[in-house]
């Protein structure tokens, strides 16, 4: 059985800027793996080549491979649209469409052109219940999204992304808009998440990568420094500068 | 500050006097009759501006119909699918079009647009659907225009948000892209449209001005505008007076529009 996610000596280059050298990951069971390091140091990058979302940018070139259940993913076997259905994402900012609660969540639905009004209704409930909406937005369904607070909108945009029932749910930085109480929200959540999903989380916040992650990588100018089990990285780093950061040296 | 006082108060003298020389003519004749009558026969003393009410929307509906697919997809294309540089080069040229005088549009539309539908069409060439083609390309740099930079005022993040989530970009246009930037694209719509109901020279040139009601696109059709341009040159007494009433009928039809607009404007703000 191939690994979830496998990322093989992958280089990335934004045009003579490489952001990545030669990265080594893998996303498998159960686990929560979150990624750490100063701004700049290519987190958020290798996040966004696990689903394709740096093609937006122009200008990217990649080298190496990203294998999802052992296919590449940046070769032809495995549609872009396909794959993103496959690996979803919540970003920094939470970004609901602007337009209603229940047309946020049943978005996904309608991009695969699901057309049966009682089965989307019953997905939208089940992906807002999963988010641990439903009780507060049940009677706000056709409210504007926009209208909500912010960390019922980063809890909307996860619950949008659980109605597509994606594989891997990557995260990028999901928390750094909301307050203390709303991160912890999100972060039960992600708990509660995993048993379900995989998931792999950027922050910048460690304390949360040690609450949160099970496996965890560190990352300094586009290198992966050390990759391995949250409890090692936390209490008995290999590397030097691993130790450095996470006794907070520098970053 | 002065100057800006001035602006207003010219405004509000050219509303007061247009209203001053309309209005007693419209309680005089009654409301209904001035509206709804379709006999307009200055010289019998019958004023009935009822085709010239039908003729403007009939040639303004057409326009929209020609400009705003047009302006929608060329806006779409253009903000979506080419690289900036291109854009900033192209767009600038479409708000040329603008700048063209009316009076060009009119002549291109009498010697080349008249002509060929009247002869692959039937009728009389000029008529609804050539004033409605003049006027469609003439208000797309504003529904053009208008309508990239509410797409544009899009925010990347949701873009990025529908693509994560597996849609392509055409989906993501039409689903996310275009209602989003919805409140922006009616302004841009409504400022067309109040061009065209407004717009004079290119319309007497090709519409062929005829004082009755249509039967279909290739008749010949006078607009409230026109009907007051061609008439005014010999118009005296109970006639002048029933032009400037033509005019208070166009004015409130034109600050209507605008006043939608502005409120579709506002409402956009409001959201963000």
């Amino acid at each position: 059985m191939p690994k979830k996610i496998e990322i093989k000596n992958l280089d990335l280059f934004y045009g003579q800027f490489q952001a990545l050298k030669s990265v080594n990951m893998a996303v498998d069971g159960n686990n929560i793996v979150g990624l750490i390091g100063p701004s700049g140091c290519g987190k958020s990058t290798l996040l966004r080549s696990i689903n394709r979302m740096n093609d937006l940018i122009e200008g990217v070139k990649i080298r190496g491979q990203v294998l999802l259940e052992g296919i590449d993913i940046y070769s032809s076997k495995l549609e872009i649209y396909e794959l993103r259905k496959r690996i979803g994402m919540v970003f920094q900012r939470p970004n609901p469409f602007p337009l209603s609660v229940y047309d946020n969540v049943s978005f996904g639905l309608r991009v695969e052109k699901f057309k049966d009004k009682k089965k989307t209704a019953a997905i939208v409930e089940k992906s807002l219940k999963a988010a641990w909406l439903w009780d507060e937005l049940k009677d706000k369904l056709h409210k504007s999204a926009l209208s909500l607070p912010l960390y019922q909108q980063q809890r909307l945009c996860i619950a949008r992304l659980l109605a597509v029932e994606p594989e891997v749910i990557l995260m990028d930085e999901p928390c750094s808009a909301l307050d203390p109480i709303a991160t912890m929200k999100i972060e039960e959540l992600m708990l509660d998440l995993k048993k379900d999903y995989h998931i792999v989380i950027v922050t910048h916040n460690m304390q949360q990568a040690s609450r949160v992650s099970d496996v965890c990588g560190y990352m300094l100018l586009g290198e992966m420094v050390e990759f391995g089990r949250t409890a090692d990285i936390f209490t008995n780093p290999k590397d030097k500068r691993t130790q450095d950061y996470i006794t907070g040296r520098y970053g | 500050m002065a100057i800006a006082l001035s602006a207003i108060t010219m405004l509000v003298l050219i509303v007061l006097f247009i209203i001053k020389e309309g209005l007693p003519f419209i309680f005089k004749i009654g409301i209904t009759d001035f509206l709804l009558s379709t006999d307009w026969e200055p010289a019998a003393g019958k004023y009935g501006i009822f085709p010239m009410i039908a003729g403007s929307l009939w040639v303004t509906l057409g326009a929209i119909l020609v400009g705003v697919p047009l302006g929608l997809a060329g806006a779409v294309f253009l903000s979506e699918f080419i690289p900036q540089w291109a854009m900033k080069t192209i767009k600038p040229t479409i708000e040329l079009l603008a700048g063209i005088p009316s009076v060009v549009y009119g002549f291109i539309g009498v010697m080349v647009l008249a002509p060929l539908i009247r002869e692959y069409l039937g009728g009389p060439g000029l008529s609804i659907m050539a004033a409605s083609i003049i006027l469609g390309i003439m208000i797309l740099p504003t529904v053009m225009s208008i309508s990239i930079d509410s797409i544009k005022a899009v925010p990347n993040s949701y873009r990025e948000g529908a693509f994560a989530l597996g849609a392509t970009h055409w989906q993501t246009i039409h689903m996310v892209v275009i209602p989003a930037a919805r409140s922006g694209i009616i302004a841009g719509i409504i400022l067309g449209l109040g061009r065209a109901i407004g717009e004079t020279m290119a319309v007497i040139m090709v519409a062929g001005n005829a004082v009755k009601l249509p039967n279909s696109p290739l008749d010949s059709v006078r607009t409230l505008t026109a009907n007051i341009a061609l008439e005014m040159g010999y118009a005296t007494g109970m006639h002048r007076q029933a032009l400037f009433a033509t005019g208070v009928v166009l004015l409130i039809i034109i600050m209507l529009l605008n006043y939608i607009a502005m409120t579709a404007i506002r409402d956009r703000g409001k959201k963000k």
